[in-house]
């Protein structure tokens, strides 16, 4: 009882970034994310009964009759209707069956429930610009900037390479975000794995989609379509803070 | 700075989906279309400037401003 009263008084540290030779999923931070992980919690829960399924029938019978241990077989059995029945609808009830949840997730995915900030984010070779013009300054001009890699070079101790930005993106949590993508020169594509966010980043088109960031922190992304040749150096930072240091962000933005 | 109200352009049915180009562009021409018909300080009219600033990008709206000026914008903003 009490290491476990103690464990709980060390902070605990969120997987919010790639890690090198990850293989689960980052530690969410939206609802959509979460709805990703189910879905994917789900399907994987069947989908191992049936690897197992059709892996065992796999080595058996290449166990157990193989040309060696089975050399004499009946040359007029060609096919078994029933049998074959079986294992084409079966496999057809299990993708409807996945279908549903699925379908359910991205249609909960694309609606925009009333956001309370617009986000711009222009793609272009090979970097990010975020334009927040809901407000405007005392000069007339929104908050706009552009967000840059930060070489190797220049990277602090505890710093991650290839992710980090100079100017990130501010936002305040719990509040519906509604983001606009679009790209500048080539498709590029807009990716947060921790909130659960990808979308395509097109020229002459603006994609809209939307986010819903629990809890405080950093969360770091990449781009997601080739763009040329620095496509792995433009990353996104999302710096999700209290609703008063985003005011405070805001005002010393707009003056 | 005073406080700033967190508010920005609610979702428009006529653009339930994921693509919103039209809805900006749509704010924009119906920004002009009514300052050009009822002046530009009719009030209601600031709605749809807030849209259009929000949704566009800051490149597009340029662009449109300047073939405004020079009278080639491709499609109409007078009623």
């Amino acid at each position: 009882m009490l290491s476990n009263f103690l464990f709980k008084l060390l902070p605990t540290v969120n997987c919010d970034v790639a890690e090198p030779w990850q293989l689960s999923f980052q530690d969410g931070a939206s609802p959509s994310f979460e709805g990703i992980v189910d879905l994917h919690d789900q399907i994987m829960f069947y989908l191992v009964i049936i690897v197992i399924g059709v892996s065992w029938m796999l080595g058996i019978i290449i166990v157990k009759f193989n040309t060696a241990k089975n050399p004499i077989v009946y040359k007029y059995f060609t096919h078994g209707t029933v049998i074959e029945l079986i294992w084409t609808v079966t496999p057809a009830f299990v993708l409807v069956a996945i279908a549903f949840p699925s379908f359910r997730l991205l249609y909960l995915m694309d609606e925009v429930i009333d956001p309370a900030i617009t986000v711009k984010a222009v793609g272009s070779q090979w970097f990010w610009s975020y334009e927040y013009s809901d407000y405007i300054s005392d000069s007339g001009e929104p908050i706009a900037f552009d967000s840059f890699m930060v070489p190797e070079a220049d990277l602090e101790e505890g710093q991650f390479r290839l992710l980090e930005v100079d100017n990130r993106v501010v936002l305040p949590v719990d509040t519906h975000v509604r983001f606009i993508l679009t790209g500048s020169d080539v498709i590029h594509s807009f990716a947060v794995p921790a909130l659960g966010l990808k979308l395509d980043a097109i020229p002459g088109r603006l994609n809209q989609t939307s986010t819903f960031i629990n809890r405080e922190g950093l969360f770091y992304g990449q781009c997601s379509e080739i763009c040329g040749v620095n496509h792995g150096f433009m990353p996104i930072v999302i710096e999700a803070v209290s609703l008063e240091k985003y005011m405070a962000w805001l005002n010393e933005q707009l003056s | 700075m005073s406080d700033i109200e967190i508010k920005t352009t609610p979702f428009d049915a006529r653009f339930p989906n994921t693509n919103q180009s039209k809805h900006c562009w749509q704010s924009y021409s119906d920004y002009f279309k009514c300052i050009n018909a009822r002046g530009e300080d009719f009030a209601p009219c600031k709605d749809f400037k807030k849209a259009y600033q929000s949704l566009c990008p800051a490149d597009w709206v340029g662009k449109w401003d300047e073939q405004r000026e020079e009278g080639t914008l491709p499609f109409k903003v007078t009623v």
